[in-house]
């Protein structure tokens, strides 16, 4: 009962968050649309026994990558209202037919069945120590990448940072 | 020592090397000092290895390199007998002095360290050429020879005849080559190896005298390509484009004779077929004639020289296809005396007068070159044959030997000594245009004598033009045939070996001969001692379309050019602009312009705003569901 | 009535079309970014609620991996809209269409 109010409600945010952030012309609504979205999606990680999940999608997405949005949307100055109007002559029929067309046929293999294993006899526990036991042991090379990946994203961040188009004196 | 052979080879070749890389740094005269090294002591070398065969203790002996081509028998193995030593000697000896005679020729020139380069790399090609040991080997040189020729007919390329010449003179020898090639491919077919030992020794064991007789004939058109015989003689009197040296090494001493040597080297096949023999023997004889009534007519003073060469060779052939082989060869290193001493005394002339080669703007050089002059002399009586120089001694022997073969020889001997008596006229009235009468230089043009190093050369094959004859004379005691006794046993199997006929015969002979010669000599002296020579046609009174027929080389050129070489340009230029334009360059266009065409159409897809791009994936996504719904997935 | 998994993955789908239609339909940068975070978001809440219908904790750890994905690339994505709103003071993808063939 209590997981279905949860889901009630934050399911109702989530998808506010959503619809804000795409219909809203200033971005920086949308941001906080969106944020409202990942605070919610959090919820859910805690519902499904996603605790460490739930932490990390706090602080890493809520915190950490949309206060980096909003500093960029701050900084480059488009935090005034967008122009709605579309200029690409059928992207808006085309987006609009696309996505219920997704959604039909996401409903029409869902209606069969959206899964189709039994339900396992208890959910798992993503406390800290389990999803680190399994990060160090059956996923230690992609979680070593990872920092490869992650210092090569931090040095491309700089480089662009430092690169000036205009030509030297 | 003989185990050590290949160094014969290997001096001038790393002298090419060496010289390709650091000769142009070294400039002049070093470079051609390091050439005339090498080649200098590679004669050294070849005299030391033949010292058995002038005791007569020596034998042949195969050196084996390295293995090639073993299936074929076709290894690097050198063959080290009297006839190759023979003519490795000469090689060497000629090209040493003639490699010394460039230093002083090739002064100035701007690409002196390249001249030495290329002479060297001639050198160490032809001494593969007449050291190899079997078909394979004897191809290999036989191609690099001609590579090298090419490269120094058209040395100064920046002048288009010279480069011409190098082409003509290449193209021509690819003719004879091909018959040179399915030659090795049937003595391969026949005998199953390309080493001279199994294939040369009692042949008969293995082919018909049909086969031999093919197998010969494809062999001499290789030779008559090399040789600058009828019917592939036209290219070296153009070869003349090349510098001085050049011609007297490549086009007058050595290369040109590399057929006479293959077919003595083949000599016992040649035995096996009388009508190849035959064969050589008579485009021998009707080249010589002919080459000689061109160079009755010729103003060009290296170009009578070229036509004498031909002539010369021709002797070689007739003695060659009349079984005098050692005759042949003897020939062919008298005259490589006397001819190089010829063409290196037209350079001499040459380069007194700044590069003029019409001899209408010579004359009177007598006195101004008495060095040039002196040797020129030894050289004009030895190629006309005055006892007892060397060329009396090589030619009558080969006359003697055709005269004593009989039957149609007897007619080849008639031509042969039509020809010793036009040998006399032209060579003759060489002289008198060039160094006797009045003089005719242009203004401005003080002849000089040339400097020692020039003349020294000129010196020294003058001696061997006037005194290597005497080393096969037909006497007993001193004079004795020194040169047959050497050469013997590399001919050893040959079953017919031809002799001088015996008695008074050759006395006889040698004396119509001298006659001849004399009479010729005393025409030409006559003729052309007057003013203005030059215009003076050799036997009628006044200029004839006759003598204009055979002073353009009896149009040979011409006919050449327009039945064979204009047909082929046709096609040339048809494959060029019609075919490869039209068909070749068409399909690709046709494929680039398809590609351009559908590029066209396919452009608008590619709007650049990266939201259609997104909305058309996110299409193939829903593409993608409704083909999972279709299949019946879930 | 119990919360079944297919609910939240009618959610996850619900979340993620608008997501995707956020891509199609705005014009400015930095919102489609955020659109693309919320596709990515949409798919990470099936992860684990699939992995909690299943009994499977590696659903958290593949979650855990595109949060850190998604990290890299927003920093790298940001730093690549400053340097082209500093070039053309626009954040507009629209006017990025010089390569329109």
């Amino acid at each position: 009962m209590v997981e279905l109010v949860l889901f009630i409600v934050f399911g109702a945010i989530a998808l506010a968050g959503a619809l804000s952030m795409v219909l809203h012309p200033n971005p920086v609504h949308g941001a906080l649309g969106l944020m409202a979205t990942m605070l919610s999606i959090a919820v859910f990680y805690v519902v499904n026994s996603g605790h460490f999940i739930a932490a990390v999608q706090v602080v890493v997405y809520a915190g950490a990558v949309m206060t980096l949005f909003l500093f960029v949307i701050m900084l480059i100055g488009v935090d005034r209202h967008e122009n709605l109007e579309e200029s690409l002559p059928i992207q808006r029929p085309l987006a609009i037919a696309v996505g219920i067309a997704f959604l039909v046929l996401l409903g029409l293999i869902g209606g069969n069945a959206w899964i189709t294993a039994p339900e396992a006899a208890s959910p798992p526990n993503g406390t800290v120590e389990n999803i680190a036991d399994l990060l160090f042991t059956d996923w230690l090379l992609p979680f070593e990448v990872t920092t490869l990946l992650l210092i090569i994203a931090s040095v491309g961040a700089v480089a662009l940072a430092q690169y000036d188009p205009r030509p030297k004196e | 020592m003989v185990d050590y052979i290949w160094i014969i080879i290997a001096l001038p070749l790393t002298g090419a090397v060496f010289l390709h890389f650091f000769g142009t740094r070294m400039g002049e005269p070093a470079a051609g000092a390091v050439a005339s090294a090498t080649i200098g002591l590679s004669f050294l070398y070849a005299l030391a290895a033949a010292a058995d065969f002038f005791t007569g203790s020596g034998e042949a002996e195969a050196v084996h390199l390295f293995d090639w081509i073993p299936a074929l028998g076709a290894n690097a193995q050198l063959l080290w007998d009297p006839l190759s030593a023979v003519m490795t000697l000469t090689v060497t000896g000629v090209g040493t002095l003639i490699h010394v005679y460039s230093i002083g020729y090739m002064h100035g020139d701007p690409r002196y360290g390249r001249f030495f380069t290329n002479l060297n790399f001639f050198a160490a090609s032809m001494l593969i050429l007449v050291l190899a040991d079997n078909f394979g080997l004897l191809f290999v040189g036989w191609e690099l020879v001609g590579l090298s020729s090419y490269m120094l007919i058209s040395f100064w390329f920046t002048r288009p005849s010279a480069a011409a010449a190098g082409k003509k003179a290449f193209i021509v020898n690819r003719v004879g080559d091909v018959g040179f090639l399915v030659g090795l491919m049937l003595i391969l077919a026949n005998f199953n190896t390309l080493t001279y030992g199994a294939v040369l020794e009692n042949p008969a064991r293995f082919v018909t005298a049909g086969t031999a007789t093919a197998i010969t004939l494809l062999l001499l058109l290789g030779a008559v390509g090399k040789s600058a015989q009828i019917p592939l003689f036209f290219w070296l009197p153009d070869a003349m484009e090349g510098p001085t040296p050049v011609s007297a090494l490549i086009h007058a001493a050595t290369m040109v004779t590399a057929g006479v040597y293959m077919v003595a080297r083949t000599a016992s096949l040649f035995e096996l077929s009388s009508f190849s023999a035959g064969t050589v023997a008579t485009i021998g004889a009707f080249t010589a004639l002919f080459a000689a009534t061109i160079a009755l007519t010729q103003r060009d003073i290296k170009r009578v020289l070229a036509y004498s060469t031909i002539s010369q060779l021709g002797y070689m052939f007739l003695a060659v296809g009349s079984g005098a082989y050692i005759a042949g060869i003897f020939h062919l290193v008298t005259h490589a005396f006397f001819k190089a001493l010829l063409f290196l005394g037209s350079g001499s002339v040459i380069h007194a007068l700044n590069d003029e080669q019409d001899m209408a703007k010579m004359g009177g050089l007598r006195k101004v070159m008495p060095v040039t002059h002196a040797t020129m002399v030894v050289g004009w009586l030895a190629i006309i044959g005055i006892p007892p120089l060397a060329g009396f001694w090589s030619k009558d022997e080969i006359l003697a030997i055709a005269f004593g073969e009989g039957g149609w020889f007897t007619f080849l001997w008639v031509i042969g000594l039509i020809t010793a008596l036009l040998t006399a006229v032209y060579m003759t009235r060489w002289m008198y245009l060039t160094f006797w009468g009045e003089s005719r230089w242009e203004d401005g043009v003080e002849p000089h004598e040339s400097p020692p190093i020039m003349t020294v050369p000129l010196i020294g094959l003058a001696v061997g033009g006037a005194f290597f004859g005497l080393l096969n004379t037909p006497f007993r005691g001193p004079l004795r045939p020194a040169f047959e006794h050497f050469l013997e046993p590399s001919f050893e199997g040959v079953i017919a070996m031809a002799h001088i006929p015996s008695g008074a015969t050759p006395w006889n002979l040698a004396t119509i001969s001298v006659v001849a010669a004399a009479l010729g000599a005393l025409f030409a002296y006559r003729r052309y001692r007057g003013a203005r020579a030059y215009e003076i046609p050799p036997f009628a009174s006044k200029r004839t379309g006759v003598w204009r027929w055979v002073g353009a080389g009896y149009y040979v050129d011409d006919i050449i050019g327009n039945l064979l070489v204009l047909p082929g340009k046709l096609v040339a230029a048809w494959t060029a602009f019609v075919f490869d334009n039209e068909v070749i360059d068409g399909s690709v266009r046709a494929v680039g312009g398809g590609v351009r065409r559908i590029g066209g159409w396919l452009r608008p897809l590619q709007t650049g705003f990266v939201r259609s791009y997104a909305a058309v994936t996110f299409a193939g996504v829903v593409g993608l569901l409704v083909w999972f719904v279709a299949r019946g997935v879930g | 009535m119990d919360v079944t998994a297919g609910w939240y993955l009618a959610l996850g789908a619900a979340l993620f079309v608008i997501g995707a239609s956020g891509m199609l339909l705005r014009r400015n940068a930095l919102v489609m970014f955020m659109s693309i975070e919320l596709m990515l978001n949409a798919v990470n809440l099936n992860f684990v609620v699939i992995g909690r219908h299943t009994g499977d904790l590696n659903g958290q750890v593949a979650v855990f991996f595109v949060m850190v994905v998604a990290a890299a690339e927003v920093v790298v994505g940001l730093a690549i809209m400053i340097a082209v709103f500093r070039r053309r003071a626009s954040a507009s993808v629209d006017d990025l269409a010089t390569l329109k063939g």
